[in-house]
């Protein structure tokens, strides 16, 4: 059985001026799904959730999320939806009780202490209850923020870099409760950069400069980027890596700890150029492509396509 | 969640006003200033105007030589109004001393002077004041009359006495210069009440909206169903209970500090306050949607704030003011405030007989109100 629709949303664009911040984008999202958003910093990332929000009107385009009139409902959305901006957006003079008893109110949640309660106890924040919000580390900030942002029992989350800047063991509870959530059937759109986080997702979509380039799950993004990957091991892979970087079919080379990771989409040119450096010293073995590579690929076209246009 | 979401929601009303008191009391310095604010002010004003002033420099030119000349030359020293810096030969110098301020009154002892007391027709003595600051003048020019006929009294004795039949056998002609409207005292303290309330009322608001803007909290709020009105009157219920604070420290200063008598009735004023203070904090909230900082919103609040002092007759006349001064003034509450409370502490007024000025203010409250949700901005376009 397919799970129901959440969002879906086609053609929906923003012009700041005359620049095109969101092309034309098409997304469909289901229930229960975590929804990755990735691109580079300037992508359009955060208007798009500010416009599924109803903090921005889109410029054009149609579609619905929660099965509401994105354009006409907006009132009606903002009920079902939890929002973490990416800057930490509640009241720093406020203490974790405060602020959540705030949200609380606002939304009018029935049971409020009870809602606050399992919210407190939820992100374990028990221990900062009385503390001002300003005074929370990095981290602590955003559990509140979640445990805020869920206090209505949203429909649907939508998470602007929630992570961003939050230390790793952080980042790992902060995802198991989203995960946690999503087993509920709250569906979450979360916006990151990193990409051990996109892996971490059901589904992905990566932007750049307003387009939306690739889509689906970490395997099918790969899969459709058709990058070939070979790892190399060996002496002076700086040298070598200067060597490889020019040569025909070689579209990336990164050094991945002692290895060394060159990708290209034309397999053929690639194993080619390859050819004349396999009787070094030096081994090759063909890898997966990791997701990081297909990002960089993805950017790096885009924007040539970009220059191109301006030219 | 049963109410519409666009229907107003008192609940969601009452969480902004419940955020508003304990952000307020977080913020001691804040909070200080509201407090701060009317006590330094009362006590500026307040005694720099209410004590009548003493030891002004005055200079005497006597044309006259005589006994009674020189009594009141010795009275005039004696008394703690004036102090006699100056002794003239001619008026000119005289007229270029009050210019520059040397002295605030030239008296002149005009010759025949006591030839004209003798014969028993009523002699006159110049008094040129300078009247440009009113409140310091006022007091001495009345203590005046009185210092001059102590003085001549002590020497109209004997066949003389019939003299001192009145009316005074002296008479003082006063010239006031630069300023010739004079203004009383009392006006000033219950006057403050209104600059107060403007000054703090408006600026406190005025950072409601651009400090969420400014914290990013805005943004948050913004997802939320929380609707315009919400958090406008959100915002303004609080700083009410403040502003009522302010009231009641400028009324007991004003009682029991400066002895302003208050003929009318207290809850009366408390009462009618109420209108003004939702109307100053009104302004304050329509600035904070139009400014797009908090710096910004606080030049608003003082391009604000100094028409309401200088134009609502606070510090003029209202009536010497030219038309388009008093067509200004006629629209911020502050003037019709100043009417009120003038009529309720010094007049004993009741309501029906101040009643007009309340429509100007009430009009005014609706017109910025609506001026407010125009402006607030349901997204971040």
């Amino acid at each position: 059985m397919i799970a129901p629709t959440i969002i879906d949303v086609q053609g929906v664009t923003k012009r700041f001026g005359n620049k095109t911040v969101v092309n034309a984008l098409s997304l469909t999202v289901r229930q229960g799904e975590i929804f990755g958003f990735l691109g580079p910093n300037g992508s359009g990332k955060t208007t798009f959730i500010r416009m599924l929000c109803g903090l921005l009107t889109p410029d054009a385009g149609e579609g619905t999320c929660l099965g509401l009139n994105v354009r006409t409902q907006a009132e009606a959305i903002k009920r079902q939806v939890g929002y973490m901006a990416q800057k930490f957006s509640l009241y720093t003079d406020l203490t974790v009780r405060e602020n959540l008893d705030f949200m609380a109110r606002i939304y009018g949640v029935p049971k409020r202490r009870a809602a606050v309660a399992q919210a407190i106890e939820f992100m374990q924040l028990g221990p900062y209850v009385g503390q001002l919000a300003g005074t929370l580390s990095g981290g602590w900030k955003q559990r509140l923020a979640l445990a805020a942002s869920c206090i209505h029992r949203p429909a649907l989350l939508l998470l602007d870099e929630p992570t961003a800047g939050v230390d790793p063991k952080a980042r790992r509870d902060f995802w198991d409760a989203v995960h946690v959530l999503a087993a509920q059937g709250i569906t979450s759109l979360i916006t990151t950069h990193y990409m051990d986080e996109a892996e971490r997702c059901h589904r992905l979509a990566y932007i750049a400069y307003g387009n939306l380039l690739a889509q689906g799950t970490v395997k099918e993004v790969v899969a459709a980027s058709s990058l070939t990957t070979w790892e190399i091991t060996g002496p002076d892979l700086y040298e070598l890596a200067a060597r490889l970087r020019d040569l025909p079919g070689v579209d990336q080379v990164a050094p991945f700890g002692t290895t060394l990771h060159v990708s290209g989409v034309d397999a053929t040119a690639l194993g080619q150029s390859l050819a004349p450096f396999r009787q070094g010293p030096h081994r090759f073995a063909a890898v997966e492509t990791s997701l990081e590579e297909v990002f960089i690929s993805l950017m790096t076209a885009s924007q040539q396509g970009q220059t191109r246009e301006a030219a | 969640m049963k109410d519409s979401p666009n229907r107003f929601s008192v609940g969601r009303f009452w969480a902004m006003v419940l955020k508003e008191f304990v952000q307020m009391r977080r913020d001691r310095l804040t909070f200080g200033m509201m407090v701060g604010i009317p006590l330094m002010q009362l006590i500026i004003f307040g005694y720099a105007i209410n004590n009548d002033p003493r030891h002004l420099p005055m200079a005497v030119l006597s044309l006259d030589n005589s006994p009674f000349s020189r009594a009141i030359v010795a009275g005039l020293q004696t008394s703690e109004y004036f102090d006699l810096t100056h002794h003239l030969a001619d008026a000119a110098t005289g007229d270029q001393l009050l210019q520059t301020g040397d002295v605030q009154f030239v008296l002149t002892i005009p010759a025949g002077f006591s030839r004209d007391l003798l014969r028993g027709e009523q002699s006159s003595l110049l008094l040129q004041a300078d009247a440009a600051d009113p409140a310091a003048t006022s007091f001495a020019m009345s203590a005046l009359d009185a210092i001059v006929r102590q003085s001549l009294d002590r020497d109209l004795t004997g066949p003389l006495v019939s003299l001192r039949a009145t009316p005074a056998p002296a008479q003082t002609i006063i010239h006031r210069l630069y300023n010739p409207e004079i203004q009383t005292s009392y006006n000033i303290v219950p006057g403050l009440m209104g600059v107060v309330l403007t000054m703090t009322m408006v600026v406190i608001t005025s950072l409601a909206i651009t400090r969420e803007h400014e914290r990013g909290t805005m943004e948050n709020l913004l997802c939320t169903p929380v609707r315009p009105l919400e958090v406008l009157l959100g915002k303004i219920v609080p700083y009410i209970v403040v502003g009522y604070i302010q009231m009641g420290l400028i009324l007991v200063a004003a009682v029991f500090l400066f002895k302003v008598p208050v003929h009318g009735s207290i809850p009366l004023l408390l009462g009618v306050s109420f209108l003004f203070i939702a109307a100053n904090l009104a302004v304050g909230v329509t600035f904070s949607t139009i400014a797009s900082n908090q710096l910004q919103a606080v030049q608003m609040a003082f391009f604000f704030f100094l028409p309401s002092i200088l134009l609502s007759g606070f510090m003029f006349p209202f009536r010497g003011m030219p038309e388009w001064a008093q067509g200004i003034g006629y629209v911020l509450p502050n003037t019709h405030f100043l009417r009120i409370v003038r009529a309720i502490t010094l007049k004993g007024a009741t309501l029906p007989e101040f009643a007009p000025e309340l429509l100007p203010m009430a009009v005014f409250l609706v017109a910025v109100l609506v001026v407010a949700l125009k402006r607030y901005r349901k997204t971040l376009d």
